[in-house]
Parts: C-alpha cells; structure tokens; sequence
C-alpha cells in the first residue's frame, strides 16, 4: 500500500523529506525558504504556480488558505501543535480551521529553545519560550497580507481589517481571503515592526478549540517514527547487556545468521545490533545470538544494597543545598520532634511508543527521523558517529507516542545506536530501529533512586522553628554539558527542597550525590518534583499533625511570601469541600508544589474497602499557570499528569538483583489503567501573567495528596513507594 | 505456502515466517501502519484488531492462526458505529500523543458493537487492557458513553 501524504500533520516532512533551504537575510530572523515541492505540494500548487507567503522562519501561508506554523518542539502528546498555532492565529486573526502544524527541521539559529540556547524540549518551556516570538511571526505575517491587499486595491493599509482569516476594506468593498493574498504578500517586505494586540481583545488564546491532530490520531493516519517507510529499508534489534556497564567480550552469531531474512549481525558500542529484513526477524535473530559480556566494569548492586548505602549516607551530613538560621540548635531545644525517612525506587518513563529511530546515510550527508527532544543535541551526536558537520545532518522530526523526558537524552542513546548501524550498511540504506518494551523496561535512564531524611522541630505554640531535609540519589546533570562547577550542587536534585514554600526559621537542606551508582539515570516528568514535592508535602502532614493543627491551616499561615501557592490552596480547598464530611472510610490528603514556574495544588479522596484495599476516587486540582493559550489543553494536561503521577505512586518502580533490572514489560512494570483512574476536576486561577508551563506540573501534587489522604485514613504515613507495597491497591 | 485472510475487505497473502506476529504482517507486509506496538506481549492493547469481529491482541497471534480470518484494523473502519467513536473521539479531544489511540478505538467499538449502551463497569472491563500513558482514561470513558448516545 502507498504510504499516503497527509498534508496536515507534522509527519509531511518526515515521509516526503523535502530539502530545505533558509537564508538568513542580514542579523534578524527574516527567513526565506525554498521548498522542493512534495507530491502533494505539487498537485496543490503546479496549476497556478501561486507561490507561499513564507512570512518568517515559523509561518507559511498558502494559496490553498491553508496557514502552516512550523513547530520548533517536539509534539509528543502535550499539545504544542495545537498550542503554538493558536499564539500565531491569534495575531494573525486567522480561522481556526486553516491552521496546520509542521515540525520544524533541526536548525539552531532558526528554532533554539530560547530558555536552553539549543533547540530541544522540556522543562515545561514550549509555550513560554514561544509565546512573544510567535506573536510576532503571526503579527509579521498579518502585516505582510496587508500590505498586500493595500497595494492591490489601492487603500490605505490603516483602513484594512482581518477577521477570521478575511482581508476586507469595508469603504471600497474589498476583500479576500489570506490564501487569495498568499502569492502577492511573498512580494512584500516583512516590516521591521509590528504591533502586538492587547490581550483583552484575544479572541482565540484562552478559548477551547480542537487539537489540530485529533482527526489523523484517531484514523490510524498520523505518522510515528514507528511509521516511517523508506525505499529499501531494514530493520534492527539490539541486545543489550543485562547489567549496566558491561561490554561485548565476544559473540556467536551463526545461529542468528541462518534465520531466513537476516542480513548482519554487528558489534556495536551498546552491545551486538541484527539486521534483517523485517523486524520480526530482527528480533528473533537478536535473541538467537550468543553473546558473552565483560561485566568487570558493570554495576553489581542490587537495589537492597543501595538502598542500605543511601540510608547509612543519609545519617551524616551532607552538602549544604540551603541554609537559614541554626536548624541543629532550635532543633535540640525543640518542644516536640517529628522525624521520617523516605525510599524512592528508579523508575521507567514507558512512554507508549517504543524507541525508535529511522537513519540512512550517505555520502557527506545522514538523515534521521526519529521523535527528537533535543534535535540539536542528536544532530551532533550523529554527526560525531559518522564524522560529518552537524549541518549534515538533516533531522525530520516525528510525532512521538510520549516521552515523559526518555527522549530528551545528551547520549541520544537509540538515535546513535541507528547511526552505528547504518554506518555498517551500503550507503544510502534506510534501517529502523525498533527497541523492544523489554529493552525499553531494562534499558536504563531511570528517574534516580532517592533517600530523604526529614526532622522537624516544633515550638511549644506547635509553630515550625527547624527544619533539617537531607537527600541522597544520583546526580541528572552529571556529565551532561549543564553539570556546575565541580563541587557545586546538581539543582535538579534539590529542586523543590531548597526553595520550601514554607517560612520555617531555620532550615537545612542537604545532599548526597551518590556518583558511583552504575545505573544510568534521567529526568522523568517534573524532574526533581517527583520526590521532593513527595517528601515535603507529606512531612509537613505528620508535623502538622504532631502539631495538632489542620493541613491546610498549617500551610496557609506558613505561605505568606507565596501568594500563589496560597492561592491555589484556597481553591483547590473550596472546590473539593475541604472540611467537609465524607462518607465512612473516606478521607481527603492536600498538597501544593510548583513546578517550571506554575503552581499546582490538589485534594485526593480516597477511601478503604473493608479488605484494607485503597482506591483513589476523585482528585480535585488548582492549577496557576499564567495566562491559559487553550484551557482544554491545560485540562488535558492536568489529567493526564494526575494519571502519570498516580500510577508511578501507587505501583511503579525498577528494582535491580544484583545489578539486573528484575522488571521486563508492563507484567511486572505495572503503569495505571483506565479502572484506576480517579474522576479529575481542573479548575484555574485566573491570570493575565505570562504563560508558564504545563505539561509536567500536574505530576508533583498528585503522590502527597494521595499519601496525606491515607495517613488521615490510616493514622500512617507513606514513607515507602510504591505505595502498594505496603497496602493494597484497587 | 502464502498465508492467506481478508484484511479490511479485501484478500491478502503473505509468504513470511508462519510464527510472524500478525502485527508485524499488517504494519510490514501490508503497508498499514495505523496498528501500533507497545508491548508485545498482550498487555498493552496499542495493536488491538477484530478478528471475525472480536478484538485481539495482534502482536501475539501468530500469522498462521488467521488463515482464512477476517481482520479489521484501524484503517478498515467504517460501520456507523465506529465512526460515531471517532466523532466522539475527536469532540471531545481525547488524544494527547495518540499513539494507544488506535487500539483505543477498536477495542471501543468492539465494546460498543457488543454492548450499545455500556456502564462503566462494562467500560474497566472491555479497555482496561488497553494502556495510555498519556492517561487520557476518562476522556476514553466519557467518548464511549457519548458515543453510544449518538449510535
Ligand atoms: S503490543 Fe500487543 S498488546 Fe501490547
Ligand atoms: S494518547 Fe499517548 S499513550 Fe494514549
């Protein structure tokens, strides 16, 4: 069956490759492009030979009315596809239903994140990286339609208007739609300055319009990396060692080798690659090879072993990640000490869509399609596999099934591995490789294994005097281009910690980076938010119990320099009727946290069934997030960080025997179902603030209120995750 | 020996290894790409067909098990049914990344072909085999209901 063009996806680049040149005209960002046409380009556009308006290095409007944004972030169900062209329709005054999405190619001056000075995505940051430049990419491009129309029709530019996608000059009866104007406003210069709206006339930012891809994801039509079809290709497995760090000492490939289909069988840095001519073929060929591995360098451990490791560390001191005031004094003198330990296991990020990744090299030249967070990062690594200059390398980038930060990796790991492998194929042979969920699960770049150690010290009025947070887990950045000065303090660690919302008078937060862990780690949804927002909002629980005093009230009189924090409080309090009387074996757990500069709170309710067994009936959730682009997108987010969270919480965690990772697929890495999803209630604080981020601040909240919930049930507190393993889930 | 079934309407022979998940076959020798994979091992429904109108786990049914079989993927949809689930679907924004979106849909509509108006009850059973990690459950749950609604 022909692979089928779809015009209207981000996948258009990706199947049709069309090459791409920007001319960068003088220091601004004035782009002009040339397209080598796709098929579908051609039959849309041959006729009349009508050229695009390529306004700038992000719009492109065509005669077909159509108005393409390109997207510089990756779309890995976040909702950047739809969210970005929304910031540019807006300025444009555009129809809803002419926007398109495009991925931007791999290009650092064009498309850098503005908040990392490399293109790349994470952090929460596409929205509000995006939001002035796209404004005046849309502005730039309505200003150029304009201009257009005014010298057609002989008027005053001042006298035209633009409504949903319509150039009209209401004295002289004109009008025309912004594809009738395409092919002259190409001709016009893209002025130099361009007036923004005020946002209290947006019409669409803040409004729920469609995703741009609902139609192709629910078709089969839109295209994953998983999807790419290149003329000629093969496909590849690997087998990777079964303990981190260990190598290939030598390998038997002459089983592999007589299975029909198979073409090579190569060593490769990761481990032993098979090449075949489907990937069924690859993988049974792949678990037919005989290898032996050189384990002397490879981690041994066990998570018991460093679990008892990180908790002997945890009784001394550590690095000083904050300081205020004599917490080890007040604390000594404290009326009433409140004191726990927290385990966190590794954890998988399992986005849906396996790694995977299409690369085919030829001469000076390597082309990659693969879902790519950190496009600058892979084009180099590519470049450096193959000694080319990252220009060399073009990068389409695909539609990802998730990420949750597995893609976003200074290693590229599977990107460099497909580029191993092509570098070993005659030139110009497209191979696609597919990891298995079991290489996925074994795979490493887990978010870190975490101890904290918690002491609080309360006055004889119950008040919050000392505050002592130790923690101990490996470093993200270590290694990475963005690791500190040596001796300086991995923020990622301690994010969360540090910067304790509450006004406690003395406080110590410390840390332990435990370096010589083996086990390869990596962010994973809301980075250091996923233990430290844990760790704080459940602790404050037990000392405001040991206080006598109700969580929330607790936390509201400690919040005075956090307005936002309190504010959220405050509504996430009242919508969830907060002190309100709940059925019989019932209760409610609240906490706060912020997270890439949005603010989160959420009530759980969760009650107990009369075999002990807990469910999560309902999360009510408060989300600050600056101005909204499109509130349906933030729900979306909010409920789908509410569900990641959840189920990490309740069941998630890699355990390693003696250096090998004990869980292979979802059997044994459970992730939460459909029947174990709460009923989620998103409500916002209304803002005219800029935009922040959203697509991970939803996590952090989500394991405290459900922990705060059973500790009020149960009188216990949840200081072992995943919480099942020590009470039962439902 | 070509191995041979209907595949959304139409006869298809493949002569690959008989042991050949039906998956890899659809996505790799038939060209439709809209079934996914996410696990491999029946836990995670991303590649979930109809087989003589039931739905099934394709990346662990054998190749050799469907000859003669009728089998119905994402791209061969077209009963009122299913593209009432689509319309839901698509209404009320269901998809984040999209990818468990296909065995999504024809996991519901085996659902909704079976049970036109299912509870929720109903709902855990038929699509708790189906995972999404974007978590986009209750939009899931809220799609079928409006979907039977409109059928
Ligand atoms: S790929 Fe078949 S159930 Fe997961
Ligand atoms: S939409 Fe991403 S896995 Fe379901």
């Amino acid at each position: 069956m022909n692979k089928q063009m779809f015009p209207f996806t981000a996948s258009e680049t990706a199947v049709s490759a069309p090459s791409r040149r920007a001319l960068l005209k003088g220091a601004g960002l004035i782009i002009a492009f040339s397209f080598a046409p796709t098929g579908a380009r051609v039959l849309a556009a041959a006729p009349a030979a009508k050229k695009n308006l390529e306004a700038n290095a992000f719009v492109r409007v065509a005669p077909d009315n159509t108005v393409t944004v390109i997207v510089k972030h990756l779309e890995m169900g976040q909702g950047v596809n739809t969210g970005l062209p929304t910031i540019v329709a807006e300025e444009m005054d555009a129809d809803w239903s002419q926007m398109r999405a495009e991925s931007a190619p791999a290009n650092v001056e064009l498309y850098k994140n503005t908040a990392f000075g490399m293109q790349g995505t994470g952090g929460s940051t596409a929205i509000a990286n995006s939001y002035e430049q796209l404004r005046k990419a849309g502005a730039t491009a309505r200003a150029m339609l304009v201009n257009a129309a005014a010298k057609e029709w002989k008027v005053p530019a001042g006298e035209i208007t633009v409504k949903q996608g319509v150039v009209s000059h209401a004295a002289s009866k004109h009008s025309a739609t912004f594809g009738e104007l395409a092919d002259k406003a190409a001709a016009q210069m893209p002025p130099a300055d361009v007036k923004l709206k005020d946002p209290k006339d947006f019409t669409l930012i803040g409004t729920v319009q469609p995703r741009l891809d609902n139609v192709d994801k629910t078709n089969g039509k839109a295209i994953f990396t998983l999807d790419i079809v290149r003329p000629g290709m093969v496909y590849a497995s690997i087998a990777h060692p079964p303990r981190f760090g260990a190598t290939v000492k030598s390998f038997d490939a002459s089983v592999a080798m007589k299975l029909k289909g198979v073409i090579s069988v190569v060593p490769i840095s990761s481990g032993v690659a098979v090449v075949a001519d489907s990937f069924w073929t690859a993988k049974k060929a792949r678990d037919a090879v005989q290898i032996t591995w050189d384990e002397s360098k490879a981690e041994k451990r066990g998570t018991p072993e460093l679990m008892a490791a990180y908790k002997a560390l945890g009784k001394t001191p550590g690095q000083s990640a904050h300081k205020a005031g004599d917490a080890t004094k007040i604390m000594a003198t404290a009326a009433k000490t409140v004191a726990t330990e927290f385990e966190f296991p590794f954890l998988a990020h399992a986005p849906m869509e396996p790694l995977d990744a299409v690369v085919e090299v030829r001469d000076g030249a390597c082309e990659v399609w693969a879902g790519s967070q950190f496009q600058t990062v892979d084009q180099g690594n590519v470049a450096k596999v193959l000694g080319l200059k990252p220009e060399q390398v073009l990068i389409h980038t695909q539609l990802a099934g998730g990420s949750f930060g597995r893609r976003a990796n200074f290693a590229s790991d599977f990107i460099v591995e497909a580029t191993e492998i092509a570098k070993t194929l005659p030139a110009g042979t497209p191979v696609k490789l597919i990891w298995t969920r079991e290489d996925d699960i074994k795979g490493g770049k887990y978010r870190p294994m975490y101890v904290h150690n918690m002491k609080a010290g309360l006055d004889d009025k119950g008040n919050l005097v000392a505050w002592t947070h130790r923690i101990v887990g490996q470093s993200i950045f270590k290694g990475t281009p963005f690791q500190g000065p040596p001796g300086s303090i991995d923020p990622l660690s301690v994010e969360g910690a540090a910067n304790l919302p509450y006004a406690v008078p003395n406080i110590d937060v410390e840390l332990h980076a435990t370096d010589d862990v083996g086990v390869p780690i990596l962010w994973w949804r809301s980075v250091g938010s996923t233990h430290t927002a844990y760790a704080t909002e459940v602790f404050t629980d037990m000392v405001a119990k040991a206080a006598g005093k109700d969580p929330l009230a607790f936390r509201q009189a400690m919040l005075g320099g956090h307005a936002r924090h309190k504010a959220v409080l405050d509504l996430v309090a009242e919508k969830a009727g907060w002190g309100t009387a709940l059925p019989a074996n019932t209760a409610r757990g609240i906490a706060v946290a912020e997270a890439f500069s949005s603010v989160v709170a959420q009530v759980a309710e969760v009650s107990r069934d009369a075999k002990g067994n807990i469910k999560v009936n309902r999360v009510v959730c408060a989300v600050d997030c600056g101005m909204i682009i499109n509130p349906d997108v933030v729900r979306a987010q909010m409920e789908g960080g509410i569900g990641y969270g959840l189920g990490a919480i309740m069941k998630g965690a890699i355990t390693l025997k003696d250096g090998r990772v004990e869980q292979s697929n979802f059997d044994g890495y459970d992730v939460l179902r459909i029947d174990e999803m709460p009923k989620i209630e998103v409500h916002f604080l209304p803002s005219t603030g800029a935009p922040t981020g959203v697509g991970e601040p939803g996590v952090p909240p989500i394991g405290p209120a459900v922990a705060n919930a059973i500790f009020a049930l149960t009188g216990k507190p949840v200081t072992v995750l995943p919480i099942s393993k020590a009470i039962p889930t439902v | 020996m070509p191995i041979s079934f209907e595949l959304n309407g139409q006869t298809v022979a493949f002569d690959v290894d008989p042991d050949m998940p039906l998956l890899w076959a659809i996505r790799e020798k038939a060209g439709l790409t809209g079934t996914k994979f996410g696990c491999g091992i029946a836990q995670c429904g991303a590649c979930t067909v109809h087989i003589d109108g039931a739905p099934a786990r394709s990346c662990s049914i054998p190749i050799s098990a469907v000859a003669g079989a009728k089998v119905l993927t994402i791209e061969g949809l077209s009963s009122k049914t299913a593209l009432a689930v689509q319309a839901s679907w698509q209404k009320l924004n269901v998809v984040q990344c999209g990818y468990c979106q296909s065995g999504q849909i024809m996991s519901a509509v085996a659902l909704l072909n079976d049970t036109p108006k299912p509870t929720d009850d109903d709902i855990d059973t038929a699509m708790s085999g189906n995972i999404c990690r974007c978590a986009t459950y209750n939009r899931i749950r809220e799609a079928i209901h409006d979907a039977a609604t409109s059928i």
